[in-house]
């Protein structure tokens, strides 16, 4: 044995890690908080490092967010799309099954409420045709979520990687239905889908798109599915451990598959929501990492839907500032994303905080000569 | 299909594939020690930002060797890469985050990360892009074998770059690493049972940030071949999104190469000839359904992979937990 | 975490640290005398005779403390038992000395040296060499792999100096492994011989085996007896723990705690099973558990050519045919993984059998008092082959199964009470919402009939200790009103008043005429507790024993030995089996 093993022997580790359940619910939030204000101060350097002061950026980021009634209007109509995803993903995540699908999910939606909206605008009144749209998008979007789910359920595929996969895939008949069959004839041969006729459009419902109320009801619907229905039950059993679900005479498969089936409608309406009230067309960016950005609005919320709102309408705020920023600081629109990002790290950190309790070196040293 | 050139065809592949092929081995090493980083996206885009603006300041400042170009363009690369593998790291490994979400993270933080210095840069300058001169393109680009065009097989061979070569020679060193090693031994263990190796007197800890962190580190190799690589017509600019899906498919490599080196390889080039395709056989079809072929031959390769299982075949069995030795 | 590898030292360490350590580790005699001669472990002379020290430890996980200022001491050429209930810091205490916890407070000396010993690596170092009751073992690594794991040398693995090097150690002691071997391939007994082999390479000189024997049969334990009679008379330390029953057999010296206090230390010879049970539980307790004889003995369950296959093909249930009565207990013996679960699970509808198979149910007689709570089944057996659980509860069976995993299968860890006791039941009552109220109830009525100490119905079981978790299973499924009751080990990790409180359960369910099949590991429960018991032996029947008069020895022959030429003893006994069988039918 060496000396130094032999030195380094003698002396008691420098932090230890025990596991603490003493922690109250009041505290928990607090750690959190100062873990989301840390993390503003960590985006915070990144922008006094490009020479600029950062409370004046983030004053400005608020400011152009919320500030004023145009940009109000702007940051819920962010936050809509965004809340309406982290929902769709919250049934698939509670059942530990990695949906990182939602993007190809809402461009699944997107799609097929654009073909009724092209195709059908003419031919049925304007509620009856959103009623059609509405639904044409909550299927697709659930036929799109069924594929890996059914082959999670049969054969334990790999759904984190099928679910992106499936996005590329969706974006890619999007890409070919823009630049072939469903290209604006009409337009300057640039390859676009024409805007929709009025009755494909979503009313404006104080200056927002209806899409607002659709989602608000969603989470009231989702609390209550997850919480109180014998089909909440069913999913949370199958996320915390699968034989027991099969211990407790569930079909397993059949309940990986109804969940993301409502779980890819739900991301399907927000694609409806999107092509019909947002942009009146369909386009590359109609998911636009919406689907991506909601899982980290999911999880910061810990899957409560309430709790989506907030942080749903906060990186709303994240973004909509970010833009606001570039516009009056030269400072590039991924500032959102940088942000989001390292708010998210800074999330996940803290959980440790509220999970473990560090015992520094010093206490026990009186024991140890 | 007449005019099919064979040797054209599949150059553009290994050279499409370099970039799949560090983002997977990156991995495969990380996911050997149980961290499942899905960040490798995010890394590639670190790497890749990282990677040209090496070589971008350096020319700023006067620079004008390529070696050295070329050298800063690697280390920075590498280490921005690691520096968000590292980040994985202590979310992870020390604090214990889900490794899902924070990988997810990662890749939100890289993208944001790689587009925001990307594009900060560049309005600095009266171009508006971030852009490196020619010689240190052509450094990534240019053939190693000294040969000319000689039609056929010599072009093929005249057209392998150095990063090509530093690929298939780190594929090599890993096979030899992780199956004939201590070290490698060590690391599988810590993979498969992080209990036994703790109690066999291994660091798990240190293995699993060393091998997560000097994954990344591969991984961003591979963003930087991206921004170097020619063939798309903007070598050593700075374009926005240029990863583009990539560093996913690596992920998804890992699991068709089941966790061997030397069948990224062939992953690899597969999925490298997919992604040209389009431009050297003509099936009359329209060009984006082309460009989904990678990704359906990935949920086939998933599927595939999931319906015949073998031992042998099987991830690190600790894959995504995080290791806590006084749990109870 | 931190302190193992925090980021600053992240860059420092690289792979290079290990290099220090055991350089010769091509020769493990060298090796073996290296450490003799290292400044911790002086040479020993006759005055110090002490190998490890143990002074004031104390070590608390959270609000639980479970090592209370323990002292204790072994000496060279020892052997000690430390003997303690599931839940009083044995596993807890040797895994500080091993380095896989630190204390909180305390002093550890090894050969008259204070040491501190901050991981598994220190352990090594200071010759102290662990066999975990859980094998530390790497299942796709082999035999040889596992056992330079983590060891210094060349870069490069040779593969032949190493087989050489482990060949020397199992001549000199008496092992048999082959070094090439994979893990997975591997029985219980040999893979605890490469866990021992690899803390003799890596030269300890202190042994610490945690509960060995409770996966071995008689006749193993016996084999290993042996061998570390061999190492206490080569100088070795050695710490054993165990419940009770082998202790008197091997240990020179016994130390018992309690409840995570030391409660002393005596000399083998002075001292008897009783006196040390007393020591254990701090009061006299009676080891008699009850065996009454039921009052109604009716045909429940007949299974017929059951064949089960794993997820890889492999069968790990062979044409088993066997009668379970109600009003009695049938135990079911064989060493770990000998086809058990896969009986179970068949039997509940979670294995699916092959073709030929079938298992009948039948019901209680009218006059049984667990009858008339049942929707009437076909009178000549109802077949419960290819049916899931929901299916086998609709037609009227009532089907209680408590697995051996339990938070990974019979509960949900991360759920309160209510939501594990609806678990079955969540379904009943129209609409799409679940109705909280009837679980809530039955939770708070276990918890008083069953003393669960838990601070509400609304905490997670996860929180809940080992024995608690088990009251919480076994109340919810005996609340079924089952005719049929299955359970997998179903007191691993409980103390003696917990288990205790289960065998009266399980008494208690017979009585009323349920069938009781009960999974167990520990042969003399088994042969106090069970009427008749069955041995598995490789997924096959080896035998169905009364066991009111088999021995230990013949039941662990049974669980290593098919029915052959030799084993005449057990084929009798299988033939009788098959009598009764045929009487009652």
């Amino acid at each position: 044995m060496s000396s130094q093993v032999k030195a380094a022997a003698l002396r008691e580790p420098l932090v230890r890690i025990a596991k603490r359940t003493d922690i109250s619910k009041g505290q928990a939030w607090a750690i959190r908080a100062a873990a989301i204000l840390l993390a503003l101060v960590a985006g915070g350097l990144i922008v006094l490092a490009m020479g600029h002061n950062p409370f004046l950026v983030y004053a400005d980021m608020a400011g152009g967010a919320l500030g004023n009634k145009t940009g109000l209007k702007e940051t819920v109509k962010i936050a809509v799309p965004l809340l309406g995803a982290a929902l769709a993903i919250a049934p698939a995540f509670k059942m530990k099954f990695w949906n990182i699908g939602a993007e190809g999910q809402i461009l699944a939606g997107g799609i097929a409420a654009t073909y009724f909206a092209l195709f059908w605008a003419d031919k049925l009144p304007q509620v009856p045709l959103l009623l059609l749209m509405f639904l044409a998008a909550a299927v697709a979007g659930a036929f799109w979520g069924l594929i890996p789910a059914v082959f999670k359920a049969k054969w334990g595929t790999n759904e984190t990687l099928f679910t992106l996969m499936l996005n590329y895939i969706a974006l890619g008949i999007e890409q070919y239905l823009q630049n072939g069959p469903w290209k604006d004839t009409k337009g300057t041969g640039f390859p676009i889908i024409a805007q929709f006729a009025k009755g494909a459009r979503l009313p404006k419902v104080f200056g927002v798109h209806a899409g607002w109320i659709i989602v608000l009801i969603f989470v009231v619907l989702m609390f209550l599915y997850l919480r109180y229905t014998k089909q909440g039950y069913e999913i949370s059993v199958v996320g915390e451990s699968e034989p027991t679900a099969r211990y407790a005479g569930m079909n397993v498969s059949k309940i990986i598959i109804r969940t993301m089936c409502i779980s890819g409608a739900i991301a399907g309406v927000v694609g409806f929501m999107t092509v019909s009230g947002a942009d009146y067309t369909l386009n590359a960016n109609t998911a636009g990492g919406v689907g991506f950005t909601a899982i980290t609005v999911a999880w910061l919320a810990k899957l409560n839907p309430i709790v989506m709102v907030f942080i749903a309408a906060f990186l709303a705020v994240l973004t909509k500032g970010s833009g606001t920023i570039q516009t009056n600081f030269g400072i590039p629109k991924s500032m959102a994303d940088v942000l989001t990002g390292i708010i998210l790290f800074f999330m996940l950190g803290c959980e440790f905080f509220i999970n473990y309790r560090l015992i520094f070196r010093g206490k026990g040293e009186a024991h140890h000569g | 299909m007449g005019d099919f050139n064979l040797a054209g065809f599949l150059t553009a592949a290994v050279l499409a594939g370099v970039p799949l092929l560090f983002g997977t081995l990156g991995e495969i090493l990380t996911e050997k020690s149980g961290n499942l980083n899905l960040g490798v996206e995010g890394m590639m885009f670190m790497g890749a930002v990282g990677g040209l603006a090496g070589p971008y300041f350096y020319e700023q400042v006067g620079g004008t060797s390529q070696i050295i170009a070329v050298l800063l363009g690697l280390v920075l690369a590498f280490l921005c890469a690691a520096f968000g593998a590292f980040l994985y790291s202590v979310l992870t490994i020390t604090l214990r985050a889900n490794q899902n979400v924070t990988g997810l993270a990662l890749t939100i933080f890289g993208t944001g990360f790689a587009n925001f210095f990307g594009e900060a840069i560049g309005s600095t300058n009266a171009s508006n892009y971030m852009s490196v001169g020619k010689p240190t393109v052509d450094a990534f680009n240019n053939g190693i074998m000294g040969l000319k065009g000689a039609g056929g097989v010599g072009d093929f061979f005249a057209s392998m770059n150095f990063m090509v070569v530093l690929g298939l020679l780190l594929a090599g060193f890993l096979a030899w690493f992780l199956g004939r090693s201590r070290k490698g031994l060590n690391l599988r263990s810590v993979g498969e049972s992080p209990a036994t190796a703790d109690a066999a007197g291994i660091n798990v800890t240190a293995y699993k940030y060393l091998a997560t962190v000097l994954g990344g580190g591969i991984c961003g190799l591979g963003g930087l071949y991206i921004v170097m690589n020619a063939s798309s017509g903007v070598g050593g600019t700075w374009v926005h999104n240029c990863v583009g899906g990539r560093g996913w498919i690596a992920v998804a490599l890992v699991i068709f190469a089941t966790w061997s080196p030397t069948r990224a390889i062939l992953g690899s080039l597969v999925f490298g000839a997919l992604s040209i395709m389009r431009l050297y056989i003509n099936l009359g079809i329209p060009a984006q359904i082309y460009s989904i072929f990678p990704y359906i031959a990935t949920v086939i390769v998933l599927i595939a992979v999931s319906m015949r299982r073998k031992r042998e075949n099987q991830p690190p069995n600790s894959l995504g937990l995080a290791y806590f030795r006084e749990e109870r | 975490m931190l302190r193992q590898w925090g980021p600053r030292e992240a860059i420092g360490a690289l792979w290079g640290e290990e290099e220090q350590r055991n350089e010769g580790a091509r020769s493990p005699a060298k090796r073996a005398k290296d450490m003799e001669l290292a400044p911790t472990i002086e040479v020993r002379d006759l005055e110090e005779r002490t190998a490890i020290r143990l002074k004031d430890i104390t070590k608390t996980f959270g609000e639980v403390v479970a090592n209370d200022a323990v002292s204790l001491d072994v000496d060279w050429g020892e052997i000690l038992a430390l003997l303690g209930e599931n839940g009083s810091g044995k596993t807890t205490l040797m895994n500080m000395l091993s380095g896989i916890y630190f204390p909180d407070s305390g002093e550890i000396q090894v050969d008259g040296k204070t040491v501190t010993v901050r991981s598994p690596k220190d352990a090594f170092g200071l010759g102290i060499g662990m066999i975990h009751q859980h094998f530390k073992l790497v299942d796709v690594l082999t035999a040889a792999e596992n056992i330079i794991l983590g060891l210094k040398g060349q870069g490069k693995l040779d593969r032949k100096a190493v087989a050489r090097d482990i060949k020397a150690i199992s001549e000199k002691y008496g092992f048999d492994i082959d070094p090439g071997q994979k893990i997975y391939d591997m029985s219980v007994s040999q893979k605890q011989t490469v866990e021992i082999v690899k803390v003799l390479y890596r030269g300890a000189n202190i042994l610490i085996l945690d509960e060995p024997t409770a996966v071995l049969t008689p006749q193993e334990t016996d084999k290993l007896f042996a061998i570390l009679r061999n190492m206490k008379a080569d100088g070795k330390a050695i710490i054993i723990t165990h419940k009770l029953h082998e202790v008197m057999d091997i240990s020179d010296k016994v130390a018992v705690l309690r409840k995570g206090k030391y409660i002393g230390t005596v000399n083998t010879s002075e001292t008897d099973p009783q006196r040390l049970t007393d020591m254990m539980v701090g009061r006299a307790v009676s080891l008699d558990i009850d065996r009454p004889r039921a009052e109604h003995r009716n045909l429940r369950l007949e299974v017929e050519n059951l064949t089960v296959l794993s997820g890889e093909g492999v069968k790990m249930l062979s044409g088993v045919s066997f009668s379970a009565f109600g009003g009695e207990i049938l135990g079911i013996a064989g060493i770990a993984g000998s086809g058990q679960k896969e009986l179970l699970e068949a039997i509940a509808g979670l294995q699916k059998a092959q073709a030929g198979a079938h298992i009948r149910y039948f019901p209680p007689e009218s006059e049984e008092p667990i009858a008339g709570k049942h929707i009437p089944v076909k009178r000549d057996g109802e077949e419960l082959v290819g049916k899931n659980p929901t299916q086998i509860e609709k037609i009227g069976v009532s089907l209680a199964f408590v697995p051996e995993d339990r938070l990974g299968m019979g509960l949900v860890a991360g759920m309160d009470m209510v939501d594990n006791m609806m678990l079955k039941t969540y379904k009943n009552g129209r609409g799409p919402l679940v109705d909280r109220r009837p679980p809530k109830k039955l939770a708070e009525d276990l918890i008083s009939e069953l003393e669960i100490v838990t601070p509400g119905v609304g905490t997670p079981v996860r929180k809940l200790s080992g024995g608690n978790v088990q009251k919480v299973l076994v109340g919810r499924e005996i609340a079924s009103s089952p005719t049929v009751l299955m359970t997998a080990y179903p007191v691993r990790g409980l103390d003696i008043n917990s288990s205790y409180t289960i065998y009266h359960l399980l008494n208690e369910q017979k009585m009323k005429g349920v069938a009781v099949l009960l999974v167990g590991e520990d042969l003399d429960v088994l042969l106090e507790l069970c009427d008749r018991i069955l041995v598995l032996c490789g997924g096959k029947i080896s035998g169905i024993v009364d066991g009111r008069s088999t021995t230990k020895e013949e039941v662990g022959l049974m669980m290593t030995h098919l029915p052959g030429g030799r084993e005449a003893s057990a084929v009798s006994v299988l033939q009788a089996g098959r009598t009764e069988r045929g009487e009652d039918q």
